[in-house]
């Protein structure tokens, strides 16, 4: 049986009278890009701090790599690389001396850090940047320093907050590119994020939190399949044809809600584009348009959270 | 519950990272300007006094550093007014400065304790403090041989490094104490006015609010003559909660080999002393003894209120 890298059963954490994180179950396995999904103040900050040891949670068990992050709080911080919400660095200092010291923190060795420092460097494409100063540096530089800081741990499991939040889409697009990197050394990466996109994009699995707690989490294909009901939409435009009795009763489709005089959406559990079709040219009408639309996370995402403001 | 691994992790790499930051950073550089301009000065004048007073004194290393001269201060003097400045410029964005920048995170998830933050950015301090005092003190020793043209006793010297070392004691608590304010509070700003608030207070006007504290409190009876005795002692205990105070005490005792006692003296306890006779060094300490205890364990609880303050902050900025 493979160990689950990342473990929290129950966890609760209480600031006064609120509950940021109320009662929160995960589990991470090896190899995986999982996505923390949530509006601000959801717990997601709560809870990376609660694995790296850094805030006492009220109750609940937390294991990361088999280790309990308050009493073996070193040997957890040592196995796991963190990019924290909108990284700073110490201006006075250049990239590469930022570095340096963490890499000190990190007990290694001043050769083997600065194997490691020039090689990572080189990974996010600061090596010509290395030697300035980091206060000149843009918020896209520091998020690119901050995931060398992380290949340079060269740990197995690498934690990103919001990593990027306030960025620029090209910067966003380089740093997807470097999680992509991250991902294919074979690390185990949990990542927080508002850029759904990108959770979409990378992740091989999503939870979307919600005042403390998992609301739903699978891949993003069975959130889909959960929050729209369907997970396909396929659209259908015909002429010379009554739509609605042509595709009532066909297996598969959930609902079929109509847009136009000829134009319908069918949302349906599976791609049925060709039935769809041979139901049209069957009832004698003139197919116009057929086209599926799979509903990205960002409709899943606000759906869910409007539904949830509703049941409140 | 018991946590594993060592809470000095890291620590020297903390403090000599904090050092250096010091060493290099434009504020330390304007204070200690400030502090050496006003050193020399002090010690200039007092060198002019000195040639033209005093021919024959066998401590006259010692009164290069405690000779005022008008409108000039001593050097002595000038130190315990400005060495906290100097502390406080090291301390007071020690913590709230890492969370300004958005470094505290960062840092702490790397493999140390909180613990080794906190102390190492105190130790990197007094690491640049003691540097600074040591530095002044062959400034100032070397201007003396150079002026004077007679170098120093041993004497002289054994009571030098002991008042490197109450210097250094009385730069530490004020250091604690900017590190403390730089927990608490979480504007750097903040920090250093309210540090620089309390200096004002203790090192200007303690010296009026004991008197008034202690004339409240034990009124004098015209006719009991042992109240105005308790009431003087309770004004010199009262003046002794501030760190400027012990020091000045402190440098008294081992700058001025002469000096027997800080409080009152009655004519039965002088009976068979010679009048300005020195006290051998060994008796000078015993006679700063307590005030040196004193400021550090001020000292480590300074420090202890900023640890627990620190300990129990939430990490998220």
């Amino acid at each position: 049986m493979i160990e689950p890298v990342i473990e929290v059963k129950n966890l609760v954490k209480r600031y006064g009278a609120v509950d940021a994180v109320a009662g929160l179950d995960l589990t991470v396995m090896p190899g995986e890009v999982f996505g923390l999904l949530g509006p601000n103040g959801s717990g997601k900050t709560t809870m990376i701090l609660v694995l790296l040891g850094l805030t006492e949670l009220t109750s609940g068990d937390v294991k990361v790599l088999g280790l309990d992050p308050l009493r073996q709080p070193l040997a957890v911080k040592k196995a796991i690389g963190y990019l924290p919400d909108s990284v700073g660095f110490y201006d006075t200092m250049t990239a590469r001396e930022n570095l340096r010291y963490t890499a000190r923190l990190m007990g290694l060795e001043r050769a083997e850090a600065d194997r490691r420092i020039a090689d990572a460097l080189e990974r996010v494409r600061l090596t010509e940047a290395a030697d300035r100063s980091a206060g000149g540096f843009s918020h896209g530089m520091k998020q690119r320093l901050g995931v060398a800081e992380v290949l340079v741990k060269d740990c197995r499991v690498a934690i990103l907050d919001e990593p990027t939040n306030g960025l620029d889409p090209q910067s966003t697009t380089e740093l997807l590119g470097l999680i992509k990197q991250l991902r294919d050394d074979g690390r185990t990466i949990l990542l927080s994020s508002h850029m759904l996109s990108l959770v979409q994009s990378i992740c091989d699995r999503v939870a979307l939190i919600h005042k403390g707690r998992i609301g739903l989490t699978g891949d993003v294909d069975e959130l889909r399949s959960h929050v729209m009901g369907g997970a396909f939409v396929i659209e259908v435009e015909a002429t010379e044809i009554d739509l609605d009795t042509a595709f009532s009763g066909m297996p598969a489709v959930g609902r079929v809600e109509r847009i136009g005089a000829k134009l319908v959406h069918l949302h349906a559990g599976a791609d049925i584009r060709a039935e769809a079709a041979r139901r049209v040219t069957e009832g004698g009408g003139n197919l116009v348009r057929l086209a599926m639309h799979r509903p990205s996370l960002e409709d899943v995402y606000a759906k869910y959270y409007a539904e949830v403001r509703d049941a409140a | 519950m018991r946590r594993e691994g060592s809470p000095w992790r890291g620590l020297t790499t903390v403090a000599f990272k904090e050092a250096a930051d010091h060493m290099s950073s434009a504020r330390m550089h304007f204070v200690m300007l400030l502090v050496v301009l006003t050193a020399v000065g002090a010690t200039y004048a007092a060198i002019g006094d000195i040639k033209s007073t005093i021919g024959s004194d066998p401590f006259l290393f010692l009164r290069l550093f405690t000779t005022a001269r008008d409108p000039l201060p001593s050097f002595a003097g000038f130190l315990g007014f400005l060495l906290p400045l100097v502390a406080i410029a090291l301390g007071f964005d020690g913590i709230n400065g890492e969370y300004q920048r958005r470094t505290m995170s960062r840092i702490l998830s790397q493999p140390i304790y909180r613990d080794a933050l906190l102390a190492g950015k105190f130790l990197g301090g007094m690491i640049v403090l003691a540097i600074c005092i040591v530095t002044l003190w062959l400034l100032v020793t070397g201007l003396g041989i150079l002026m004077l043209g007679v170098p120093p006793s041993g004497e002289e010297i054994a009571r030098g490094i002991a008042f490197l070392i109450v210097s250094l004691a009385y730069c530490t608590i004020w250091l604690a104490l900017a590190l403390w304010f730089s927990s608490v509070f979480r504007s750097p700003a903040t920090a250093a006015l309210a540090a620089l608030t309390l200096w004002l207070v203790f090192a200007v006007f303690w010296q009026m609010i004991a008197p008034l504290v202690a004339g409240a409190l034990i009124p004098v009876d015209p006719l009991n003559p042992m109240t105005a005795v308790a009431q003087i002692d309770l004004q010199h205990n009262i003046s002794r909660l501030s760190p400027s105070v012990l020091y000045g005490e402190m440098l008294t005792g081992i700058l001025h080999p002469s000096t027997r006692s800080f409080g009152l003296l009655f004519r039965s306890q002088m009976e068979g002393a010679l009048m300005g006779a020195p006290l051998p060094f060994s008796q000078s300490l015993l006679l700063v003894w307590p005030d040196f205890s004193g400021l550090v364990a001020g000292t480590v609880l300074v420090f202890t209120f900023g640890y627990i303050s620190f300990q129990r902050q939430e990490v998220r900025a």
